[in-house]
C-alpha cells in the first residue's frame, strides 16, 4: 500500500498542512488529540474535501484540487473503523457484516463471510441485535463489517480509545489477525504510543496540523522518551508461569522475572515495563528489597529530552532504562559495560 | 346518545379522508425538506426555514385568504391549474391543500428532530461500506428517522382534523362536499336548534382525537421494543 497526500484545509483558526508519502502495510499516524490527524483519515476517505492538494492510494488518483478530481466515498474501496463502533442500530450483527459485503462487486470479494466470522469469532453473535453487545464485541463487528468490504486499505481511527484495557489488548490481537490473514494493509490512527508501537512498523507523528517526521514506532517511542510522563515502555513477553509463594515467576528470554501478580495469571502473557521504573547500579548492590536483579550489558546509549535512555542486554531481551545525564555521567554509562539492573515485584504491569 | 345525520357522517368521511390525504401527500416532501434542513448548508437556509414554518405563526385564515389569492381562477397559480384541467378551490382537494399547508411544519419539525438525532458517523460507515447517497438515504437515514416520521405524520393527521380557517376560506363550508366536523360544528353552533348536534360531533372529533394518539403511541412502542 502506498499513500501519498500533498493537503492543505482550513477550519477556524486550524490549519492543516500535510506532505508526505508512505508505504508499508501496516502504517502508523501518530499525534496528540487535535493534531489533525482524524482529518487527515476522512481526507483520505473521502468524507471531507481539501482546500487544495492532490490524494493518491496505489497510484490513484482520489483528489485533485488542480485536475477537479474528487471520487466519492463510495468509489475509493476506503473502509474505516472509528473510535465508536458506529454499527447501524436498526440493523442484527449479521446485517450490518454484510452491509459493505453486499455492495461489493462480487469480482471484488476475496474475504468468506464465513472465514471472517470465524476469525473474529463472532458466530454466537450473528442473531443479536447491536444495542447489547459490549464496547469489544461492538468493535469486533465493526472490524469485521469493514473488513468484508473488501476495502484496498482500512484506516483504524483511534479504534481502541473507547476500551478499557482488558479488551483493547484482545481486540489488538483480533485487527493483527483478520489484516493479516485476509491481506488487507491498514492505517492505524492513535494517540497511544503503545498502540502504535503493538500495531505498526512505520509510523508518520503529526503535531498542530504539521507533519513532524516518520520513523519506525521504536525510533519515535525512544525519542519521545524524555519528554513522555510515562518514560519509555518496554514491552516483555514472558511464558512459562510458575507460583512461588505470593510471587509469581515468567521466563523471559534466559531470565527470571518475580511479578507481582493477580491469582488469574495467564502461563504466557505480555507486560509493560517503564524505563523509569529500572534502577542501575554500577557495581552488585547487597541486601536489596526488589525481586529482580538484572546482570546486564549496555548495548547503546541515546538521547532524549533532558535524559539519556540506555539500552541493555540481559541475557537474550533488551531493554530501555532511563537516567537523568549527571546520573549517566557518574556511573560513566557506555556501550559494552556490564551494569545491574534493579526492577521491583510490582512494578509490572499486565497487557490485557 | 349520538345524533348523527348522514350529513353528519359525511363530514366524518371528509375529515378523514382529507387528514389521510394531506399527510400521506406531505409526508415524502416534508421527509425532503427535513433531510435538506438537516443535511445541507446553503445560502438563505434561515430565509427557508421560516417560510416553511410561517404556517404556525400565521392566522389560519389568513394562510386560506393567500391561498384562494394564489390557487383562485385568477390568482397566480390558477391559469396553470386550468390549463392541467385541475380545479381546486371549493372543493375537497382544496381542503387537502389548506390542512397541508397548515400542518407541514409540524411534520417537518419531527422528522427534523428524529434526523438530528442520527449519528452522523452512521452515515459516513455507509458511504465508506460502498453505499451511495440514495442508497445511504433509504437504508440508514429513513429507518433511523422512523420515530420522528410516525410522530411528526400523527401531529399533521391530528392538526388536519381539526383544521379550520384556512379550510373554510379556500373549500367553503358545502355540506356533502368541502364539510368537515370542524366546519359542521361550526354552522351547527351558529344555528338556533343546533346544540346536540355540534355536541355530537364534538363527540366524534374527541373520540377521533385519542384514537390517533392512541395508534401513535402503540407504534412508538412497537418501535421502541424493536430498538
Amino acid at each position: 500500500m502506498e499513500v501519498r497526500m500533498a493537503v492543505r484545509k482550513s477550519f477556524g483558526a486550524f490549519d492543516l498542512q500535510a506532505d508526505f508519502s508512505v508505504t508499508g502495510e501496516h502504517v502508523g499516524i501518530f499525534g496528540e488529540s487535535g493534531s489533525g490527524k482524524s482529518t487527515l483519515v476522512g481526507m483520505l476517505a473521502g468524507l471531507s474535501a481539501p482546500d487544495e492538494g492532490e490524494i493518491f492510494l496505489d497510484g490513484e488518483c482520489l483528489f485533485s484540487s488542480s485536475r477537479g478530481i474528487d471520487l466519492k466515498p463510495e468509489r475509493r474501496r476506503v473502509g474505516i473503523v472509528f473510535q465508536q463502533p458506529s454499527l447501524f442500530p436498526h440493523l442484527s450483527v449479521e446485517s450490518n457484516l454484510l452491509y459493505g459485503f453486499r455492495r461489493c462487486e462480487p469480482r471484488r470479494r476475496s474475504i468468506e463471510v464465513a472465514s471472517l466470522v470465524s476469525v473474529l469469532k463472532l458466530e454466537p453473535l450473528l442473531r443479536r441485535g447491536v444495542n447489547n453487545l459490549s464496547g469489544g464485541e461492538k468493535q469486533r463487528v465493526a472490524l469485521g463489517r469493514a473488513m468484508l468490504a473488501n476495502p484496498r486499505l482500512l484506516l483504524m481511527d483511534e479504534p481502541l480509545s473507547a476500551l478499557d484495557d482488558a479488551h483493547k489488548f484482545q481486540i489488538i490481537q483480533y485487527l493483527k489477525s483478520a489484516s493479516e490473514q485476509f491481506g488487507i494493509p491498514y492505517l492505524f490512527i492513535s494517540h497511544s504510543l503503545l498502540e502504535i508501537r503493538l500495531m505498526t512498523e512505520r509510523v508518520l507523528a503529526i503535531s498542530g496540523g504539521r507533519l513532524a517526521g516518520q520513523a519506525t514506532p521504536e525510533q519515535l517511542a525512544r525519542s519521545r522518551m524524555g519528554q513522555s510522563q510515562v518514560g519509555y515502555i518496554n514491552l516483555l513477553k514472558v511464558e512459562a508461569l510458575r507460583k512461588m509463594g505470593g510471587m509469581t515467576a515468567y521466563r523471559w528470554g534466559t531470565q527470571e522475572l518475580f511479578i507481582s501478580a493477580s491469582e488469574e495469571s495467564p502461563p504466557s502473557t505480555m507486560y509493560e515495563l517503564s524505563s523509569r521504573d529500572i534502577i542501575l547500579f554500577k557495581k552488585h548492590p547487597e541486601a536489596i528489597s526488589a525481586r529482580n536483579l538484572l546482570k546486564c550489558t549496555v548495548v547503546d546509549t541515546f538521547p532524549s529530552g533532558n535524559k539519556v535512555g540506555v539500552e541493555l542486554l540481559c541475557g537474550s531481551e533488551t531493554l530501555i532504562a532511563e537516567v537523568v545525564v549527571q546520573a549517566a555521567d557518574e556511573l560513566a554509562i557506555q556501550a559494552q559495560t556490564e551494569i545491574y539492573a534493579v526492577i521491583k515485584a510490582s512494578s509490572f504491569r499486565r497487557l490485557g | 346518545m349520538l345524533l348523527l345525520t348522514s350529513t353528519d357522517y359525511d363530514a366524518i368521511r371528509l375529515s378523514v379522508k382529507v387528514a389521510l390525504t394531506a399527510t400521506l401527500l406531505s409526508l415524502p416532501f416534508g421527509f425532503a425538506f427535513a433531510y435538506v434542513m438537516t443535511f445541507l448548508k446553503f445560502r438563505g437556509k434561515t430565509l427557508l426555514e421560516v417560510l416553511v414554518n410561517l404556517p404556525l405563526t400565521l392566522p389560519p385564515v389568513v394562510i386560506g385568504y393567500l391561498l384562494l389569492i394564489s390557487l383562485g381562477k385568477h390568482g397566480w397559480l390558477g391559469p396553470l391549474l386550468e390549463s392541467l384541467g385541475v380545479r381546486l378551490i371549493f372543493t375537497w382537494k382544496a381542503a387537502v391543500v389548506a390542512s397541508a399547508v397548515v400542518g407541514f411544519p409540524l411534520l417537518v419539525r419531527s422528522i427534523r428532530l428524529g434526523m438530528e438525532s442520527i449519528d452522523r458517523q452512521l452515515i459516513h460507515a455507509s458511504r465508506t461500506l460502498g453505499a451511495r447517497w440514495l442508497d445511504t438515504l433509504f437504508t440508514v437515514v429513513l429507518p433511523l428517522s422512523r420515530h420522528g416520521i410516525v410522530a411528526g405524520s400523527s401531529l399533521m393527521f391530528a392538526r388536519s382534523l381539526g383544521e379550520f380557517g384556512a379550510t373554510i376560506i379556500v373549500a367553503g363550508n358545502i355540506p356533502g362536499v368541502t364539510q368537515t366536523i370542524p366546519l359542521a360544528i361550526y354552522e351547527y353552533a351558529a344555528a338556533p336548534a343546533g346544540e346536540s348536534a355540534a355536541v355530537s360531533l364534538c363527540v366524534v372529533a374527541v373520540v377521533l382525537s385519542v384514537l390517533v394518539l392512541l395508534v401513535h403511541e402503540a407504534i412508538g412502542r412497537k418501535l421502541a421494543r424493536r430498538d
